[in-house]
């Protein structure tokens, strides 16, 4: 079954909009991605290796990993908790809880960012224990990792819930009476079924942590070499007039959105047959 | 040409994230100090620090790295301010690095401690148009005309922004004779401000980069420096029959010094700003120096400009000029809002 043929609008129509939808495409998100590489190898490969490998590209690229890497675990581990409390028990406050879960997508980055230095910053409300004891927080990679740990929290726990929460815990509660004791059901029973939306939610918080500007901007304090993320560093180097090697580091992220992009074509089509197979 | 492994080896270690961390890299210098400075200042102290790197080691025989970090002058004070561990400020003006001392983290008298107003160099504004000047640009009254575009940062976050707006507000005094008539051509002009960036940088590239705006009212070594890095034949300099002579002034922080036992290095660091070669270094980026024999040097580098300062009685100094223009409801938010 053909799907234009459940649509009665004549083929002009058809192709007009399709037609629409494609220079929007085109114009909008392949054209600016194709400009960035074009920027970025618009001296060569050697140029755009050496504006990788430049010290301060090169520490904004470690502290993105390693920021990464915190939050990324820190809200997959949050996020299965989180999606484990909501569907396998009942408790009062429940849908409050999702809607805090929610919270980071309705509020700017950079409130959020701001929050934190609120808190954290030497006027804030921990400040000054903070500093008397030795502590950096505010403009230093916790804090940081505090920024997008809170933007990026949303992403594994929304992925899990709606999943789990069609799954039901009847295949837990089989093995329970099959006498599996907790972390075997976990293993066994929970992780498998949900594995793949786990996996897509990692996806988009890998991404979106890599990514963010505004919350890290607020707490980042922009200390070359030792405070700035691969966007922050972006930006850097287009405002000293470094074009080509800032169309270079931002290609790393552009690549990311690549490898993103088919990596959740293909968990899609994962997630789909089974949704088919069931 | 055999290098290309390496972009593809980084986008790989990019893609394969999520299980590796990497500590950050140590680094072996005996005294780390950190500048945080304002925006214009990036190429200047870039090489300042190397500069300051090379004679500290000649006479101390420690190796010293400086770190920087740049931004709009208010900003930047504010982060200072919530903790950003700086052991020198060089901010964009006076006003700035006296809110830090506020809150105790530099000695009130600061500005007493290293010559000329802790200025070691200084600048004005200017005006940076389009090759040609194509539409005539050539004193702050055609600022104001209908149709002009003018580029500004943000007087809230941007020190530079503070002082082209009292260098304005410097000139329609004089020409108008009254503070309501210098309100409204300031609202007037204010009205021709497309986009407001955070900081001087973010307002250069805007009007150079994005093609946005006619006139960027500018400091005049950012003017000097985006004619040097994008092209002499794109744009050209305007200077105003009166400006406004801007003190970017240095500080040592002394609550961060003497927690972390950088005072002596941070000390050697501001005064090299003052030495023979910290001064051609200052006027090689198109800042006025302040001493003679090397402004003597340079004369021919920098136009002779009618300056009004801001301890003139029309300003009354840093504090009260930013309490009466630019804190909340004062006359920026009036104009601004209106």
């Amino acid at each position: 079954m053909k799907p234009e043929s459940v649509h009665a609008e004549p083929a002009p129509v058809r192709r007009a909009v399709i037609a629409a939808a494609a220079l929007v495409v085109g114009l909008f998100i392949v054209l600016p991605l194709v400009n960035v590489f074009a920027q970025a190898l618009s001296k060569g490969w050697a140029a755009y290796a050496s504006a990788l490998v430049e010290p301060d590209a090169l520490a904004a690229i470690e502290l993105t990993l390693l920021v990464t890497a915190l939050s990324v675990g820190l809200n997959a581990a949050m996020g299965l908790v989180m999606a484990w409390a909501i569907t396998k028990f009942s408790f009062p406050g429940k849908s409050f809880l999702i809607t805090l879960i929610d919270l980071p997508f309705s509020v700017s980055p950079v409130i959020a960012g701001l929050v934190f230095v609120l808190l954290f910053g030497a006027q804030g409300f921990f400040g000054g224990w903070l500093i008397d004891n030795g502590w950096k927080i505010i403009f230093a990679w916790p804090g940081i990792t505090l920024a997008t740990v809170f933007v990026t929290f949303p992403f594994v726990a929304r992925e899990l819930i709606p999943l789990m929460q069609e799954q039901g815990t009847a295949e837990e509660e089989a093995a329970v009476t099959l006498g599996a004791d907790g972390w075997r059901v976990f293993t066994r029973v929970t992780l498998p079924n949900i594995r793949w939306a786990l996996l897509y939610g990692v996806l988009l918080c890998n991404a979106r942590a890599m990514g963010e500007f505004g919350a890290v901007s607020v707490v980042s304090g922009h200390v070359r070499g030792e405070t700035n993320t691969i966007p922050l560093q972006v930006e850097i180097l287009y405002n000293e007039y470094q074009f080509q090697a800032s169309f270079a580091v931002a290609s790393l992220l552009a690549l990311l959105a690549i490898v993103t992009l088919l990596a959740k074509a293909a968990l899609e089509a994962r997630i789909g047959a089974r949704h088919r197979g069931h | 040409m055999r290098l290309n492994f390496g972009p593809a080896a980084a986008a790989a270690l990019i893609a394969l994230v999520g299980s590796v961390a990497s500590p950050a890299p140590v680094r072996a210098a005996d005294v780390t100090l950190l500048n945080v400075s304002y925006d214009p200042t990036r190429e200047l102290y870039a090489k300042f620090n190397e500069l300051f790197a090379h004679e500290y080691q000649a006479q101390t025989g420690k190796s010293v790295e400086v770190k920087a970090s740049h931004g709009g002058s208010g900003k930047q004070a504010r982060s200072v301010i919530d903790g950003l561990d700086a052991d020198v400020v060089t901010l964009a003006l006076a006003y700035d690095i006296d809110a830090i001392a506020d809150r105790g983290l530099i000695a009130p008298d600061w500005q007493k401690r290293l010559p000329d107003n802790s200025s070691p160099y200084t600048s004005t504004i200017v005006f940076l148009v389009r090759k040609g000047n194509p539409k005539g640009i050539k004193d702050w009254d055609d600022l104001v005309k209908p149709g002009i575009q003018v580029i500004t940062p943000n007087p809230k976050t941007s020190g530079g922004a503070r002082w082209n707006y009292l260098a304005g507000w410097a000139y329609a005094l004089r020409k108008y004779g009254s503070e309501d008539k210098a309100k409204d051509y300031l609202a007037a002009l204010f009205r021709n401000v497309p986009v407001l960036d955070t900081g001087a940088r973010g307002s250069t590239i805007t009007f150079t980069e994005r093609g946005v705006g006619d006139v960027l009212l500018a400091w005049e070594n950012e003017a000097f420096l985006s004619q040097r890095e994008l092209g002499a034949d794109k744009f050209d300099i305007v200077v105003p029959s009166l400006s406004i002579l801007a003190e970017p002034p240095v500080a040592v922080v002394d609550k961060n010094v003497d927690r972390k036992g950088t005072r002596a290095a941070a000390e050697a660091y501001l005064k090299l700003l003052y030495s023979k070669e910290g001064q051609k270094l200052a006027a090689e980026n198109f800042y006025r120096p302040r001493d003679p024999e090397i402004a003597a040097q340079y004369r021919d580098q920098f136009p002779k400009v009618d300056l009004v300062t801001i301890d003139d009685p029309i300003f009354g100094g840093w504090r009260k000029a930013q309490q009466t223009h630019f804190a909340d409801g004062g006359v920026f938010d009036q104009i601004y809002s209106n």
